[in-house]
């Protein structure tokens, strides 16, 4: 039975760095900016992370300077594609290259280090409950925050009047600006939002799911993080859906990896991403349903006139 | 202290030729920067990476070597950009145009004449194509992104390239090592002169690539159906084309362009089909495709560009002790500086101090 709560919990942990990253970018993407740099702000919180929790000793000091790294990176981005209207698909991709030089150069001598990993929820006798203790008061403490977060941001999208006003840019910035709405400063906090929700997410992977450093860890997560984005059709509640169905595909075919069956590794290594584009193809041939969906001004620079 | 963007009524001529010089420049001054933090002497550290590469002939033919891949994939890109179909799995498109190509002289070695690297040739652009034509189905089908779906492509290829170079296509006499026979001379692309450098015909490949793209975008109904739908979908089907068409075109001619590549550099650069063909060419190429603003003859000088930062990232390494990594990160700043430059185009940028809204009331 004990079997079972360990794939439970290695399934929270695969999904916890995609859920976390998702529900950043949803964010962003709900302000009506599309941040393709999500891999490149992940591999440098995942990188920054590190770092600083082997120099200080402190696993929650490399989580506070993932996120640092992840913003200021953000703001990188937000720089050139909100107050210099550039093109946001091209600013993305090379935020995502820069990111990944960055991290390699950063990391260089770190390869091969062992890691200090984020402590484990421990509370006397609840954790300690068979079946499921674990699972509910053992976890670490990230995958209470993503799921913190996830509530949080449901919460500030749609319950308050910055929420809305945030989705009315997404929609329409021509109309929130006209409405005296300063459309390039919420579009900045989304996007900072966005870059230290990579960051923590990047965290996860170097203090949580595997302590050390390797160059690329994040192995194209950020990338299945926007598809988790488009999956969910823009709604936070259905990331955690999407991300925990991520992490069951990732989780399981380890398993199917380590008891043989005599396919392949690389074949079943290939399935989060073969399982992403079918995910994709479902739920984006509905084509009317997408275009309900979808922030309306999404990826088209502002320029506010005067 | 705030920045404002203000409309210019026509696009900057000037501004328009030279954002790419200027972006270069921006580069030079970070690097100055980097290395100064690094704690090398910064402009040594600049003379061994841009300067250096460029003192010997066989030096040259390395940047050739470095540079025609680069190219050949960033022209179909500069088509596929103009046309605002996002390409960005070329990476995955160079792998499977390797591995198409690659079937002949490994499934096939005692096929040897003057048809075999012709052949090699044609299959690595179709194995490329049909690879980049899956994003596109997908898109015109299905309504899905193509970013992601082409991107998502990339990982699929490199595993099942993986797979092949170390399972079916491995050298049963190559002692456990993965990577395929050897290719016989029939199948390899020669190089252009043997007695001065190691440059194969690849490169001359791309220049005629380049130029040939150049001159259907320029004079060719098909170069203005590309820019009419990438700039607005709406004329182009006043005008009678097709989006979906217009779809495949970009995917097949930029997936076709990166499969050339791909064999190209199976064929002429390494020899066998290896578990690892691309250092991230297929990525590079966004960046030199942007730096040659997104024309098939800019591509030649941006990708010889980036072809340096390879070459200077190698050399840096070995007479200073800098990081091969450092070159990564110059060329994901040149796209970052490109991009910024080119706001100039369209914009006039000023600074406003002060409050600006106590301004306004002031003007009015």
């Amino acid at each position: 039975m004990d079997m079972f709560q360990n794939i439970l919990l290695t399934i929270a942990t695969a999904s916890t760095p995609l859920l976390i990253a998702a529900i950043g970018e949803l964010v962003v993407e709900r302000s009506g900016v599309l941040n393709l740099g999500v891999e490149g702000m992940m591999v440098i919180g995942a990188v920054c992370g590190f770092a600083a929790a082997l120099m200080t000793g402190s696993p929650w000091i490399g989580v506070l300077a993932a996120i640092i790294a992840g913003m200021l990176l953000s703001l990188l981005f937000g720089f050139l594609a909100i107050s210099l209207a550039t093109n946001q698909v091209a600013t993305g991709l090379s935020l995502t290259l820069l990111g990944i030089g960055l991290s390699g150069m950063i990391g260089e001598n770190f390869v091969g280090q062992a890691g200090i990993r984020l402590p484990n929820l421990d509370i006397p006798v609840l954790t300690d409950i068979p079946m499921l203790g674990r699972l509910i008061f053992g976890q670490d403490p990230l995958f209470y925050i993503s799921l913190a977060l996830t509530a949080g941001v449901m919460w500030f999208l749609f319950k308050t009047r910055t929420g809305l006003t945030l989705r009315a840019i997404g929609d329409s910035h021509k109309s929130a600006h006209a409405l005296g709405i300063n459309v390039l400063k919420y579009r900045y906090l989304a996007v900072m939002f966005g870059g230290g929700c990579a960051g923590l997410a990047g965290a996860h992977l170097s203090l949580v799911y595997t302590p050390q450093w390797v160059e690329n860890m994040t192995a194209g997560r950020g990338w299945i993080a926007l598809a988790l984005v488009v999956f969910a059709s823009w709604r936070p509640w259905r990331v955690i859906g999407g991300a925990y169905l991520f992490g069951a595909v990732t989780i399981g075919q380890l398993h199917a990896q380590a008891l043989g069956f005599g396919i392949p590794s690389q074949f079943l290594s290939s399935l989060p991403y073969v399982a992403t584009i079918v995910v994709l193809v479902l739920i984006s041939r509905n084509r009317r349903l997408t275009v309900m969906n979808t922030p309306a001004s999404l990826a088209q620079p502002f320029v506010p006139d005067r | 202290m705030r920045l404002e963007l203000i409309k210019r009524p026509q696009q900057s001529a000037f501004f328009s030729a030279v954002s790419p010089l200027f972006a270069l420049l921006l580069t030079l001054i970070a690097g100055v920067i980097i290395f100064t933090l690094l704690g090398k002497p910064p402009l040594a550290a600049l003379y061994t990476y841009f300067i250096e590469p460029l003192s010997e002939v066989w030096q040259l033919h390395e940047l050739a070597i470095k540079a025609g891949p680069l190219i050949m994939i960033a022209v179909g890109l500069s088509v596929a950009y103009r046309s605002n179909n996002w390409n960005i799995g070329a990476e995955g498109q160079f792998i499977m145009g390797g591995i198409a190509g690659s079937l002949i002289p490994i499934l096939v070695p005692g096929f040897q004449n003057f048809m075999t690297l012709p052949l090699m040739l044609i299959f690595g652009f179709a194995g490329g194509a049909l690879y980049g034509a899956i994003p596109a189905l997908l898109k015109t089908r299905f309504n899905t992104n193509e970013i992601l779906t082409s991107l998502m492509l990339v990982y699929v290829a490199q595993l099942f390239l993986d797979w092949l170079a170390r399972g079916v296509f491995r050298d049963p006499n190559g002692n456990n090592f993965p990577g395929s026979i050897r290719f016989p001379s029939a199948a390899r692309l020669p190089e252009i002169d043997p007695a001065q450098g190691a440059a194969h015909w690849g490169f001359v490949l791309s220049i005629v690539a380049a130029v040939i793209v150049w001159a259907m975008m320029q004079y060719s109904l098909k170069g203005f159906e590309v820019k009419l739908l990438g700039e607005s979908p709406r004329a182009g089907r006043f005008a009678g084309f097709s989006s979906a068409r217009m779809v495949f075109f970009a995917f097949l001619l930029s997936g076709g362009l990166a499969g050339l590549a791909g064999i190209s550099e199976v064929s002429g650069a390494i020899g066998q089909l290896r578990e690892n063909i691309s250092p991230g060419y297929g990525f590079t190429a966004i960046i030199v495709a942007f730096l040659g603003r997104l024309n098939p003859i800019g591509t030649i000088a941006a990708g010889l560009v980036l072809a340096l930062t390879y070459l200077g990232g190698e050399g840096a390494q070995m007479s200073l002790g800098i990081s091969d990594k450092v070159a990564r990160v110059f060329q994901g700043l040149i796209l970052f500086f490109v991009l910024g430059c080119d706001t100039l185009i369209h914009y006039r940028i000023r600074l406003v101090f002060g409050d600006p809204a106590a301004k306004t009331a002031a003007e009015g």
